[in-house]
Protein backbone atom coordinates (compact mmCIF):
# COMPACT_ATOMS: atom_id res chain seq x y z
CA UNK A 1 0.00 0.00 0.00
CA UNK A 2 1.10 3.49 -0.98
CA UNK A 3 0.97 6.25 1.39
CA UNK A 4 -0.43 8.76 -0.09
CA UNK A 5 -0.03 13.26 -0.37
CA UNK A 6 -1.61 16.48 -1.90
CA UNK A 7 1.36 17.96 -3.36
CA UNK A 8 -1.12 20.84 -5.16
CA UNK A 9 -4.44 22.63 -5.09
CA UNK A 10 -6.45 24.66 -7.03
CA UNK A 11 -9.99 26.54 -6.78
CA UNK A 12 -12.38 28.99 -7.89
CA UNK A 13 -15.13 29.92 -5.69
CA UNK A 14 -17.02 33.11 -4.32
CA UNK A 15 -14.48 33.77 -1.96
CA UNK A 16 -11.41 34.17 -4.31
CA UNK A 17 -9.72 32.74 -7.96
CA UNK A 18 -7.64 31.09 -5.99
CA UNK A 19 -6.06 28.95 -2.75
CA UNK A 20 -4.12 31.61 -1.42
CA UNK A 21 -7.20 34.06 -2.23
CA UNK A 22 -9.80 31.17 -0.74
CA UNK A 23 -7.61 31.05 2.79
CA UNK A 24 -7.18 34.62 3.22
CA UNK A 25 -10.91 35.27 3.07
CA UNK A 26 -11.81 31.77 5.57
CA UNK A 27 -8.89 33.23 7.58
CA UNK A 28 -10.73 36.93 8.37
CA UNK A 29 -14.04 35.18 8.39
CA UNK A 30 -15.47 36.89 4.80
CA UNK A 31 -18.48 36.67 3.56
CA UNK A 32 -18.84 35.21 -0.15
CA UNK A 33 -22.37 35.23 -0.14
CA UNK A 34 -24.20 38.20 -1.67
CA UNK A 35 -27.14 39.16 -4.16
CA UNK A 36 -27.71 37.00 -7.29
CA UNK A 37 -26.82 38.62 -10.68
CA UNK A 38 -29.14 36.91 -12.80
CA UNK A 39 -31.88 36.91 -15.87
CA UNK A 40 -35.58 36.96 -14.24
CA UNK A 41 -34.08 37.51 -10.95
CA UNK A 42 -37.49 39.03 -10.20
CA UNK A 43 -39.52 35.82 -10.53
CA UNK A 44 -37.12 33.89 -7.81
CA UNK A 45 -38.30 33.79 -4.13
CA UNK A 46 -34.57 33.12 -3.09
CA UNK A 47 -32.51 35.76 -4.29
CA UNK A 48 -28.81 35.75 -2.66
CA UNK A 49 -26.52 32.70 -3.43
CA UNK A 50 -22.33 32.18 -3.32
CA UNK A 51 -21.76 33.31 -6.90
CA UNK A 52 -18.80 34.08 -8.85
CA UNK A 53 -18.65 37.86 -9.55
CA UNK A 54 -16.55 39.62 -12.47
CA UNK A 55 -16.16 36.29 -14.02
CA UNK A 56 -14.73 36.77 -17.73
CA UNK A 57 -14.27 33.19 -19.26
CA UNK A 58 -12.77 34.87 -22.88
CA UNK A 59 -9.46 35.97 -20.79
CA UNK A 60 -8.68 32.55 -19.12
CA UNK A 61 -9.71 30.50 -22.67
CA UNK A 62 -10.15 30.67 -26.48
CA UNK A 63 -13.30 30.99 -28.06
CA UNK A 64 -12.80 27.93 -30.41
CA UNK A 65 -12.70 26.15 -26.29
CA UNK A 66 -15.51 28.03 -25.03
CA UNK A 67 -17.72 26.45 -27.18
CA UNK A 68 -16.97 23.09 -25.91
CA UNK A 69 -16.71 24.35 -21.91
CA UNK A 70 -19.70 24.85 -19.89
CA UNK A 71 -18.96 26.97 -16.75
CA UNK A 72 -18.45 24.09 -14.11
CA UNK A 73 -15.74 22.55 -16.96
CA UNK A 74 -14.49 26.45 -17.13
CA UNK A 75 -14.10 26.73 -13.26
CA UNK A 76 -13.03 22.95 -13.05
CA UNK A 77 -10.25 23.85 -15.23
CA UNK A 78 -9.22 27.24 -13.38
CA UNK A 79 -8.66 25.01 -10.52
CA UNK A 80 -6.86 22.35 -11.92
CA UNK A 81 -4.22 24.88 -13.85
CA UNK A 82 -3.58 26.16 -10.17
CA UNK A 83 -3.33 22.66 -8.93
CA UNK A 84 -0.90 21.49 -11.13
CA UNK A 85 1.32 24.25 -11.13
CA UNK A 86 1.48 24.41 -7.62
CA UNK A 87 2.05 20.45 -7.49
CA UNK A 88 5.07 20.76 -10.22
CA UNK A 89 3.83 17.66 -11.79
CA UNK A 90 5.42 16.87 -15.30
CA UNK A 91 2.78 14.12 -16.82
CA UNK A 92 5.46 12.57 -19.05
CA UNK A 93 4.51 9.95 -21.46
CA UNK A 94 5.51 7.02 -19.31
CA UNK A 95 3.58 8.79 -16.02
CA UNK A 96 0.37 9.12 -18.51
CA UNK A 97 -1.13 5.54 -18.72
CA UNK A 98 -0.65 4.89 -14.54
CA UNK A 99 -2.02 9.19 -13.99
CA UNK A 100 -6.03 9.59 -13.82
CA UNK A 101 -8.98 12.04 -12.97
CA UNK A 102 -11.71 11.21 -10.77
CA UNK A 103 -13.86 14.83 -10.47
CA UNK A 104 -17.27 14.97 -8.60
CA UNK A 105 -20.29 16.49 -9.41
CA UNK A 106 -24.04 17.01 -9.07
CA UNK A 107 -25.51 18.82 -11.95
CA UNK A 108 -22.52 18.94 -14.56
CA UNK A 109 -23.07 21.58 -17.67
CA UNK A 110 -26.20 23.16 -15.54
CA UNK A 111 -25.89 26.25 -17.61
CA UNK A 112 -25.96 24.02 -20.75
CA UNK A 113 -29.13 22.44 -20.09
CA UNK A 114 -30.64 25.98 -18.86
CA UNK A 115 -29.94 28.05 -22.07
CA UNK A 116 -30.92 25.15 -24.27
CA UNK A 117 -34.11 24.59 -22.59
CA UNK A 118 -34.62 28.21 -22.52
CA UNK A 119 -34.03 28.59 -26.24
CA UNK A 120 -35.90 26.04 -27.33
CA UNK A 121 -39.01 26.01 -24.93
CA UNK A 122 -39.47 29.33 -24.32
CA UNK A 123 -38.17 31.12 -27.86
CA UNK A 124 -39.73 28.40 -29.60
CA UNK A 125 -35.93 28.21 -31.45
CA UNK A 126 -35.90 24.57 -32.82
CA UNK A 127 -32.35 24.35 -33.53
CA UNK A 128 -29.55 24.17 -30.95
CA UNK A 129 -25.72 24.47 -30.93
CA UNK A 130 -24.51 21.14 -32.14
CA UNK A 131 -22.22 20.68 -29.24
CA UNK A 132 -24.84 21.07 -26.37
CA UNK A 133 -24.17 17.45 -25.82
CA UNK A 134 -20.30 17.27 -25.11
CA UNK A 135 -20.79 20.69 -22.91
CA UNK A 136 -24.00 19.41 -20.66
CA UNK A 137 -22.36 15.72 -19.53
CA UNK A 138 -21.50 15.04 -16.60
CA UNK A 139 -18.05 13.74 -17.57
CA UNK A 140 -16.97 16.83 -19.48
CA UNK A 141 -15.34 18.53 -17.20
CA UNK A 142 -13.22 15.48 -16.31
CA UNK A 143 -13.03 14.46 -20.19
CA UNK A 144 -11.12 18.02 -20.58
CA UNK A 145 -8.77 17.74 -17.63
CA UNK A 146 -7.50 14.89 -19.09
CA UNK A 147 -7.09 16.37 -22.47
CA UNK A 148 -5.70 19.37 -20.77
CA UNK A 149 -2.65 17.26 -18.91
CA UNK A 150 -2.22 14.15 -21.49
CA UNK A 151 -4.12 12.06 -18.78
CA UNK A 152 -4.23 8.42 -19.91
CA UNK A 153 -4.81 6.11 -17.05
CA UNK A 154 -8.63 6.05 -14.94
CA UNK A 155 -10.50 8.85 -15.73
CA UNK A 156 -14.52 9.37 -14.58
CA UNK A 157 -16.70 11.17 -13.18
CA UNK A 158 -18.85 10.35 -9.75
CA UNK A 159 -22.51 12.15 -8.71
CA UNK A 160 -23.44 11.77 -5.17
CA UNK A 161 -25.27 14.97 -5.09
CA UNK A 162 -23.84 17.13 -2.26
CA UNK A 163 -20.99 14.47 -1.69
CA UNK A 164 -19.87 14.07 -4.87
CA UNK A 165 -16.11 15.67 -4.56
CA UNK A 166 -15.75 13.47 -1.05
CA UNK A 167 -16.17 10.76 -3.22
CA UNK A 168 -14.18 11.54 -5.67
CA UNK A 169 -11.38 12.50 -3.84
CA UNK A 170 -11.83 9.21 -1.99
CA UNK A 171 -11.59 6.70 -4.74
CA UNK A 172 -8.76 8.85 -6.21
CA UNK A 173 -7.06 8.33 -2.78
CA UNK A 174 -7.90 4.33 -2.90
CA UNK A 175 -6.52 4.23 -6.85
CA UNK A 176 -2.97 5.61 -5.76
CA UNK A 177 -2.96 4.01 -2.19
CA UNK A 178 -3.38 0.27 -3.74
CA UNK A 179 -0.62 0.82 -6.96
CA UNK A 180 -3.59 1.14 -9.35
CA UNK A 181 -2.35 4.99 -10.16
CA UNK A 182 0.55 6.67 -9.76
CA UNK A 183 -1.44 10.39 -9.30
CA UNK A 184 -4.38 11.61 -9.63
CA UNK A 185 -6.13 15.10 -9.93
CA UNK A 186 -9.17 14.62 -7.92
CA UNK A 187 -11.75 17.30 -7.07
CA UNK A 188 -14.82 18.51 -8.16
CA UNK A 189 -17.30 21.72 -9.07
CA UNK A 190 -20.49 22.34 -9.83
CA UNK A 191 -22.37 25.82 -11.17
CA UNK A 192 -25.90 25.38 -10.45
CA UNK A 193 -26.87 29.28 -9.92
CA UNK A 194 -28.96 29.17 -12.95
CA UNK A 195 -32.40 29.97 -12.82
CA UNK A 196 -33.38 26.54 -12.99
CA UNK A 197 -31.06 25.64 -10.81
CA UNK A 198 -32.22 28.01 -8.04
CA UNK A 199 -35.66 27.48 -9.29
CA UNK A 200 -34.87 24.05 -7.90
CA UNK A 201 -33.70 24.21 -4.74
CA UNK A 202 -36.47 26.64 -3.91
CA UNK A 203 -39.08 24.15 -4.28
CA UNK A 204 -37.72 22.09 -1.79
CA UNK A 205 -38.37 24.81 1.03
CA UNK A 206 -35.31 24.31 2.67
CA UNK A 207 -33.40 27.42 1.22
CA UNK A 208 -32.21 30.91 3.50
CA UNK A 209 -33.39 34.12 1.94
CA UNK A 210 -31.11 35.37 4.12
CA UNK A 211 -27.58 33.69 5.43
CA UNK A 212 -26.35 30.81 6.13
CA UNK A 213 -26.22 30.36 9.68
CA UNK A 214 -24.32 26.56 10.72
CA UNK A 215 -25.31 25.45 14.14
CA UNK A 216 -26.95 29.17 15.07
CA UNK A 217 -30.49 28.26 16.61
CA UNK A 218 -31.50 30.98 14.17
CA UNK A 219 -30.53 29.58 10.81
CA UNK A 220 -33.25 29.56 8.06
CA UNK A 221 -31.78 26.79 5.71
CA UNK A 222 -28.84 26.62 2.90
CA UNK A 223 -27.40 29.09 0.71
CA UNK A 224 -26.23 27.95 -2.99
CA UNK A 225 -22.51 28.87 -4.49
CA UNK A 226 -20.89 27.50 -7.08
CA UNK A 227 -17.29 26.61 -7.83
CA UNK A 228 -14.54 24.33 -8.30
CA UNK A 229 -11.66 22.42 -6.26
CA UNK A 230 -9.11 20.32 -7.57
CA UNK A 231 -5.87 18.55 -5.89
CA UNK A 232 -2.56 16.50 -7.26
CA UNK A 233 -2.31 13.05 -5.29
CA UNK A 234 0.59 11.29 -5.49
CA UNK A 235 2.33 8.82 -3.82
CA UNK A 236 4.64 9.94 -1.03
CA UNK A 237 7.77 8.26 -2.46
CA UNK A 238 7.10 9.82 -5.92
CA UNK A 239 6.16 13.16 -4.56
CA UNK A 240 9.71 12.55 -2.42
CA UNK A 241 11.65 11.43 -5.20
CA UNK A 242 11.17 14.55 -7.22
CA UNK A 243 11.20 17.32 -4.31
CA UNK A 244 7.97 18.62 -4.13
CA UNK A 245 6.16 20.17 -1.70
CA UNK A 246 3.49 17.99 0.22
CA UNK A 247 0.84 19.86 1.31
CA UNK A 248 -0.74 17.07 3.70
CA UNK A 249 -1.35 13.04 3.40
CA UNK A 250 -4.44 11.69 2.55
CA UNK A 251 -4.84 8.69 5.28
CA UNK A 252 -8.34 7.62 5.16
CA UNK A 253 -12.12 7.41 3.66
CA UNK A 254 -15.05 6.11 4.19
CA UNK A 255 -18.40 5.87 2.29
CA UNK A 256 -21.86 4.49 3.69
CA UNK A 257 -25.42 5.20 2.50
CA UNK A 258 -28.12 5.15 5.08
CA UNK A 259 -30.91 3.44 3.30
CA UNK A 260 -33.03 5.56 4.55
CA UNK A 261 -34.85 8.47 3.33
CA UNK A 262 -33.68 10.25 0.02
CA UNK A 263 -33.85 13.98 1.82
CA UNK A 264 -33.34 13.23 5.47
CA UNK A 265 -29.92 12.68 7.19
CA UNK A 266 -29.02 9.32 9.42
CA UNK A 267 -27.69 9.93 12.52
CA UNK A 268 -26.57 6.49 12.11
CA UNK A 269 -25.38 6.61 8.37
CA UNK A 270 -22.97 9.44 9.62
CA UNK A 271 -21.51 7.76 12.87
CA UNK A 272 -20.63 4.71 10.22
CA UNK A 273 -18.67 7.11 7.99
CA UNK A 274 -16.94 8.96 10.55
CA UNK A 275 -15.99 5.72 12.19
CA UNK A 276 -14.94 4.10 9.02
CA UNK A 277 -12.74 7.13 7.97
CA UNK A 278 -11.09 6.85 11.60
CA UNK A 279 -10.49 3.14 11.00
CA UNK A 280 -8.98 3.51 7.54
CA UNK A 281 -6.91 6.07 8.65
CA UNK A 282 -5.71 3.79 12.08
CA UNK A 283 -6.20 6.91 14.25
CA UNK A 284 -8.31 7.10 17.40
CA UNK A 285 -11.23 10.05 18.03
CA UNK A 286 -8.81 11.97 20.10
CA UNK A 287 -6.39 12.34 17.59
CA UNK A 288 -8.71 14.51 15.38
CA UNK A 289 -8.53 17.85 15.97
CA UNK A 290 -10.81 19.96 13.37
CA UNK A 291 -13.41 18.24 11.70
CA UNK A 292 -14.73 20.48 8.32
CA UNK A 293 -18.63 19.66 8.51
CA UNK A 294 -20.67 19.29 6.27
CA UNK A 295 -22.70 22.12 8.08
CA UNK A 296 -25.46 23.15 5.47
CA UNK A 297 -27.21 25.42 7.84
CA UNK A 298 -30.46 23.12 7.21
CA UNK A 299 -32.24 22.12 10.82
CA UNK A 300 -32.15 18.58 9.91
CA UNK A 301 -28.69 18.51 8.87
CA UNK A 302 -26.76 20.73 11.75
CA UNK A 303 -28.81 18.54 14.38
CA UNK A 304 -28.30 15.10 12.68
CA UNK A 305 -24.59 15.88 12.20
CA UNK A 306 -23.76 17.06 15.60
CA UNK A 307 -25.47 13.88 17.02
CA UNK A 308 -23.19 12.07 14.82
CA UNK A 309 -20.68 13.50 15.97
CA UNK A 310 -20.86 13.38 19.77
CA UNK A 311 -21.52 9.81 18.94
CA UNK A 312 -18.79 9.05 17.18
CA UNK A 313 -16.08 10.72 19.46
CA UNK A 314 -17.53 10.64 22.53
CA UNK A 315 -16.09 11.85 25.52
CA UNK A 316 -13.67 13.97 22.48
CA UNK A 317 -16.33 15.93 21.43
CA UNK A 318 -16.44 18.53 23.28
CA UNK A 319 -12.51 19.25 22.98
CA UNK A 320 -12.61 19.02 18.58
CA UNK A 321 -13.54 21.96 16.93
CA UNK A 322 -15.93 21.88 14.09
CA UNK A 323 -16.49 24.54 11.54
CA UNK A 324 -18.76 25.01 8.32
CA UNK A 325 -17.00 27.31 5.54
CA UNK A 326 -20.72 26.69 3.80
CA UNK A 327 -21.48 29.86 6.16
CA UNK A 328 -18.60 31.99 3.93
CA UNK A 329 -18.84 30.80 0.35
CA UNK A 330 -22.26 28.96 0.14
CA UNK A 331 -23.32 25.43 -0.50
CA UNK A 332 -21.00 24.38 -4.12
CA UNK A 333 -23.49 20.92 -4.20
CA UNK A 334 -21.18 18.92 -5.75
CA UNK A 335 -18.47 20.41 -5.75
CA UNK A 336 -18.43 21.57 -2.00
CA UNK A 337 -16.23 18.79 -0.41
CA UNK A 338 -13.25 20.34 -2.73
CA UNK A 339 -13.37 23.63 -1.42
CA UNK A 340 -13.83 22.70 1.91
CA UNK A 341 -10.86 19.86 1.95
CA UNK A 342 -8.63 23.82 1.66
CA UNK A 343 -10.06 24.09 5.33
CA UNK A 344 -8.43 21.14 6.34
CA UNK A 345 -5.24 22.12 4.73
CA UNK A 346 -5.13 25.37 6.07
CA UNK A 347 -6.00 23.78 9.95
CA UNK A 348 -2.88 21.06 8.90
CA UNK A 349 -0.59 23.51 7.63
CA UNK A 350 -0.73 27.08 8.79
CA UNK A 351 -2.55 25.97 12.53
CA UNK A 352 -5.22 28.28 11.18
CA UNK A 353 -9.23 27.02 11.62
CA UNK A 354 -11.65 28.48 9.51
CA UNK A 355 -14.70 30.04 11.48
CA UNK A 356 -18.19 29.34 10.82
CA UNK A 357 -19.84 32.67 10.55
CA UNK A 358 -22.80 34.26 10.96
CA UNK A 359 -23.47 32.36 14.14
CA UNK A 360 -25.40 34.31 16.29
CA UNK A 361 -27.21 32.18 18.97
CA UNK A 362 -25.93 28.62 20.54
CA UNK A 363 -28.53 25.74 19.68
CA UNK A 364 -28.65 22.91 22.28
CA UNK A 365 -29.17 20.41 19.99
CA UNK A 366 -25.31 21.63 18.11
CA UNK A 367 -23.64 22.02 21.62
CA UNK A 368 -20.12 21.51 19.70
CA UNK A 369 -17.01 23.90 19.36
CA UNK A 370 -18.08 25.51 15.98
CA UNK A 371 -15.06 28.28 16.04
CA UNK A 372 -18.07 31.01 15.93
CA UNK A 373 -17.34 33.72 13.44
CA UNK A 374 -13.62 34.40 14.11
CA UNK A 375 -10.77 31.94 13.36
CA UNK A 376 -8.66 30.12 15.52
CA UNK A 377 -4.80 29.37 15.89
CA UNK A 378 -4.43 26.15 16.69
CA UNK A 379 -2.18 23.38 16.23
CA UNK A 380 -3.79 20.35 15.17
CA UNK A 381 -2.30 16.80 13.38
CA UNK A 382 -4.95 15.61 11.83
CA UNK A 383 -8.40 16.91 10.48
CA UNK A 384 -11.84 15.23 8.66
CA UNK A 385 -14.04 16.61 6.34
CA UNK A 386 -17.55 15.63 6.55
CA UNK A 387 -19.95 15.15 3.55
CA UNK A 388 -23.63 13.68 3.82
CA UNK A 389 -25.42 14.06 0.96
CA UNK A 390 -29.28 13.69 -0.31
CA UNK A 391 -30.06 10.19 -0.98
CA UNK A 392 -28.39 9.11 2.24
CA UNK A 393 -24.73 8.98 0.97
CA UNK A 394 -21.95 9.66 2.94
CA UNK A 395 -18.22 10.16 2.05
CA UNK A 396 -15.85 11.27 5.04
CA UNK A 397 -11.95 12.55 4.44
CA UNK A 398 -9.01 11.83 6.99
CA UNK A 399 -5.75 13.91 7.10
CA UNK A 400 -2.68 13.87 8.78
CA UNK A 401 -0.81 17.19 8.36
CA UNK A 402 3.68 15.99 7.35
CA UNK B 1 -65.90 23.03 -3.77
CA UNK B 2 -64.64 25.03 -0.65
CA UNK B 3 -61.50 25.87 0.04
CA UNK B 4 -62.02 23.52 3.25
CA UNK B 5 -62.83 20.58 1.22
CA UNK B 6 -60.16 21.12 -1.51
CA UNK B 7 -57.45 21.46 1.17
CA UNK B 8 -58.69 18.27 2.88
CA UNK B 9 -58.98 16.39 -0.80
CA UNK B 10 -55.41 17.49 -0.95
CA UNK B 11 -54.51 16.49 2.31
CA UNK B 12 -56.32 13.16 1.72
CA UNK B 13 -54.28 12.48 -1.34
CA UNK B 14 -50.85 12.95 0.08
CA UNK B 15 -51.65 10.72 3.50
CA UNK B 16 -52.84 8.00 0.94
CA UNK B 17 -56.61 8.19 2.89
CA UNK B 18 -60.12 8.84 2.32
CA UNK B 19 -61.63 12.48 2.96
CA UNK B 20 -63.89 11.05 5.38
CA UNK B 21 -60.77 9.97 7.37
CA UNK B 22 -59.10 13.57 7.39
CA UNK B 23 -59.60 14.77 11.12
CA UNK B 24 -59.90 18.77 10.83
CA UNK B 25 -58.37 18.62 14.26
CA UNK B 26 -55.45 16.20 13.23
CA UNK B 27 -51.86 17.19 12.88
CA UNK B 28 -50.27 16.43 9.17
CA UNK B 29 -47.57 13.71 11.13
CA UNK B 30 -50.98 12.54 12.64
CA UNK B 31 -51.76 11.74 9.06
CA UNK B 32 -49.17 9.94 7.67
CA UNK B 33 -47.33 12.64 6.29
CA UNK B 34 -43.76 13.15 6.67
CA UNK B 35 -41.23 16.49 6.29
CA UNK B 36 -41.36 16.26 2.35
CA UNK B 37 -45.16 15.01 2.43
CA UNK B 38 -46.03 19.10 3.98
CA UNK B 39 -43.90 20.38 1.45
CA UNK B 40 -45.74 18.42 -1.35
CA UNK B 41 -48.94 18.94 -0.15
CA UNK B 42 -47.58 22.71 0.28
CA UNK B 43 -46.87 23.15 -3.51
CA UNK B 44 -49.80 21.18 -4.31
CA UNK B 45 -52.27 24.01 -2.01
CA UNK B 46 -50.01 26.41 -4.06
CA UNK B 47 -51.25 24.99 -7.37
CA UNK B 48 -54.71 24.57 -6.52
CA UNK B 49 -55.47 28.60 -5.50
CA UNK B 50 -52.62 29.96 -7.27
CA UNK B 51 -50.89 31.98 -3.87
CA UNK B 52 -47.87 31.73 -2.47
CA UNK B 53 -47.31 30.08 0.20
CA UNK B 54 -44.37 31.27 3.14
CA UNK B 55 -43.31 28.05 4.33
CA UNK B 56 -39.59 27.14 4.99
CA UNK B 57 -38.73 23.61 6.20
CA UNK B 58 -36.38 24.79 8.38
CA UNK B 59 -38.50 26.48 10.67
CA UNK B 60 -42.46 25.52 10.06
CA UNK B 61 -43.19 26.68 13.69
CA UNK B 62 -41.45 30.30 12.83
CA UNK B 63 -43.32 30.66 9.13
CA UNK B 64 -46.11 32.93 8.95
CA UNK B 65 -48.47 30.00 7.31
CA UNK B 66 -49.49 27.61 10.36
CA UNK B 67 -49.14 24.08 9.71
CA UNK B 68 -50.06 22.60 13.28
CA UNK B 69 -53.07 20.97 12.33
CA UNK B 70 -55.59 20.69 9.32
CA UNK B 71 -57.77 23.50 10.70
CA UNK B 72 -55.05 25.76 10.48
CA UNK B 73 -54.05 24.90 7.03
CA UNK B 74 -57.23 25.49 6.14
CA UNK B 75 -57.54 28.86 7.81
CA UNK B 76 -54.42 30.05 6.62
CA UNK B 77 -55.40 28.91 2.77
CA UNK B 78 -58.84 31.11 3.22
CA UNK B 79 -56.51 33.98 4.43
CA UNK B 80 -54.22 33.84 1.57
CA UNK B 81 -57.14 33.30 -1.12
CA UNK B 82 -59.10 36.50 0.37
CA UNK B 83 -56.24 38.37 0.34
CA UNK B 84 -55.64 37.43 -3.45
CA UNK B 85 -59.19 38.64 -4.66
Amino acid sequence: MNRVVITGAGTINALGGSVPETLQAMREGQLGIGPLQMRDLDRLSVKIGGQIKDFDPETHFDRQKLALYDRVTQLVLLASREAMAQSGLEITEELSETTGVVLGTAAGGMNTWDDNFRSVYEEGKNRVHPFVVPKLMTNAAASHLSMAYNIKGPSLTVSTACASSNHAIGLAFQMVRSGMARAMLAGGGDAMLTFGGVKAWEGLRVMSKTACRPFSANRSGMVQGEGAGVFVLETYEGAKARGAEILAELIGFSMTSDAGDIVMPNQQGAVRAIRGALRDACLDPQDIGYINAHGTGTAANDKTECAAVMEAFGAHAPALMMSSTKSMHGHLIGGTGAVELLACLMALRDGVIAPTIGYEQPDPNCALDVVPNVARQAKVTATLSNAFAFGGMNAVLALKAI
Amino acid sequence: MSVKDKVVQIIAEQGLLDVADVSLTATLEELGIDSLGVVESIFAIEEEFDIEVPFNANAPQESEFDISSVATIISAVETLVAEQT
